[in-house]
């Protein structure tokens, strides 16, 4: 009963600021609002008894609203950060969008005759999830993870401006390296 | 995996946690005091926290223009609330007031919480010197924060359990520290961090007029500051748990232990503020990410090796 009620209120939570979002008229305001909607999401998997993935979700979406506001602040052009703006943009076409999904998965919610549960929760909820979720895949990931690490690496060698020559020298013995900015250790 | 050793107390208790904790960052308030009297050649320093509370509760609250009042609230209760979040999965010896078996994570999650915090505090105020502080924060929260992860990650694998009873159980034979003085070090290295301590003060340092501290003035003011030593406090008070074998220790009960060895820690970080210089956000990024990265890399390495070959 109570772990229900509280489920509703952060349910309640987590639209209202999500709304806010596209409500209010700072940018902090609206990063905010929508880590203060993550946050609540989050609250709800931790109802949900999976204790990890729920602290996980507010972990990562606070530090990375955090980075966010930062990059928004600083990089948005005509800084819309520091004077009154609006987050949304093509209102008709998004509201018409919007509504319209809305009603697809109401609907579908509502309409689809819903599984009857299958044997018994398993005793470790949150392994199982794990494992439901990567148990075959598991080798798919494990090369994907260095492949995507190779691909950043790749990107930003491709696109930064000074290369290692300019930092090192042409014969690469320059040291300490040739850099803008000074490093933390000397190199 | 060792059996949790801990016992839940009532909730009531938590008013004690919440005492304690105050008590200790008294400690520190006055110990950080007496050390900058002395260092500046005078004696004294005992009531400084008092008269410096005092006068900031009867400042006049300063205003700025446009000030985003309702954020920057946030930012400094936030700050003073965190702590005591923390705090509520540390065992008391044999006490605890929550053991969920994701408590390391739970820490994770307030520390993380900072970032949010002190970058609030320095954009509510609308003033320049102050965000730029809030930048220098989370510039040094990007090279902090992922060797503070791994060093939370070693206890983890260690004890085999995200626990923190678990954790303490499993030190059972040897402190954590013993073993994973690397992830000690960098442990105690993003306390200082999340709590915009010692080295990690350029956010709120003199050369941008105090930075996130710029605009804040009064009950605010005083409130914010607490809950930097509340959170020093805290993650002292952390460590004892994680590394230093909880309430494990001879003569004394187990709670008395968790105290003394939280004081001992939370005493070195206080200590240590003049003796180590302000390390540049710029700076100290590629310390964390090509020096303490690695390192505690090597150590989680080194530990999962032990775990693997010993289990």
């Amino acid at each position: 009963m109570l772990i229900g009620v509280a489920f509703w209120v952060v349910a309640v939570m987590a639209v209202a600021s999500g709304v806010a979002v596209f409500v209010v008229n700072s940018m902090a305001r609206a990063t905010y609002a929508l880590a203060l909607s993550f946050i609540a999401v989050g609250v709800q998997i931790l109802l949900l008894e999976q204790g990890y993935l729920g602290l996980i979700t507010i972990l990562m979406m606070v530090m990375e609203m955090a980075v966010m506001a930062v990059y928004m602040v600083m990089f948005m052009g005509m800084n819309p950060a520091l004077m009154p703006m609006d987050m949304t943009h093509g209102k008709k076409t998004a509201i018409g969008a919007s509504v319209g999904a809305f009603v697809l998965l109401a609907s579908g919610a509502l309409f689809i005759p819903w599984p009857q549960r299958r044997g018994a929760a398993s005793e470790d909820l949150t392994r199982a999830l794990g494992l439901e979720i990567m148990g075959e895949k598991m080798l798919v990931m494990a090369v994907l993870g260095p492949v995507m690490v190779a691909t950043i690496v790749a990107g930003v060698v491709l696109a930064t401006h000074r290369t290692r020559y300019e930092r090192f020298g042409d014969d690469l013995r320059r040291h300490p390296a040739n850099d803008p900015r000074q490093g933390g250790v000397g190199r | 995996m060792p059996e949790s050793g801990v016992v839940i107390v009532a909730v009531g208790w938590a008013v004690l946690a919440g005492i304690l904790l105050c008590a200790l960052a008294y400690v520190a308030v006055t110990l950080d005091a007496v050390l900058s009297a002395r260092q500046l050649g005078v004696r004294g320093g005992w009531t400084a926290p008092l008269s410096r509370a005092a006068r900031l509760l009867r400042q006049r609250r300063r205003t700025t223009v446009a000030a985003d009042t309702l954020l920057w609230r946030v930012g400094g209760a936030g700050m003073f609330i965190g702590a005591f979040l923390t705090v509520a999965v540390i065992p008391m010896g044999r006490w605890v007031l929550a053991d969920p078996d994701v408590g390391i994570v739970w820490f994770n999650v307030v520390d993380v919480m900072v970032w949010a915090l002190v970058w609030l505090t320095g954009w509510g105020a609308n003033s320049a010197h102050s965000l730029v502080g809030g930048y220098r924060f989370l510039a040094h929260g990007l090279a902090y924060e992922l060797p503070l992860m791994f060093a939370l990650v070693a206890p983890a694998i260690a004890a085999g359990s995200l626990g923190v009873g678990d954790v303490v159980a499993a030190q059972d034979g040897a402190w954590f520290v013993v073993w994973m003085p690397v992830a000690f070090l960098v442990y105690l290295v993003g306390v200082t961090g999340f709590s915009v301590w010692g080295p990690f003060a350029p956010a709120l340092a003199a050369d941008i007029a105090g930075g996130v501290l710029a605009e804040l003035s009064a009950v605010d003011r005083l409130v914010f500051q607490a809950g930097r030593y509340l959170f020093l406090t805290a993650g002292a008070a952390f460590s004892v748990p994680l590394f230093l074998g909880g309430g494990a220790g001879p003569v004394l009960p187990g709670w008395a232990w968790v105290l003394v060895k939280t004081v001992v820690v939370l005493a070195v970080l206080v200590w240590l503020r003049r003796k180590v210089p302000l390390l540049r956000p710029d700076r100290f990024m590629e310390i964390g990410w090509m020096v303490l990265l690695p390192a505690v890399v090597a150590q989680d390495l080194l530990v999962s090796l032990i775990v693997v070959r010993g289990g």
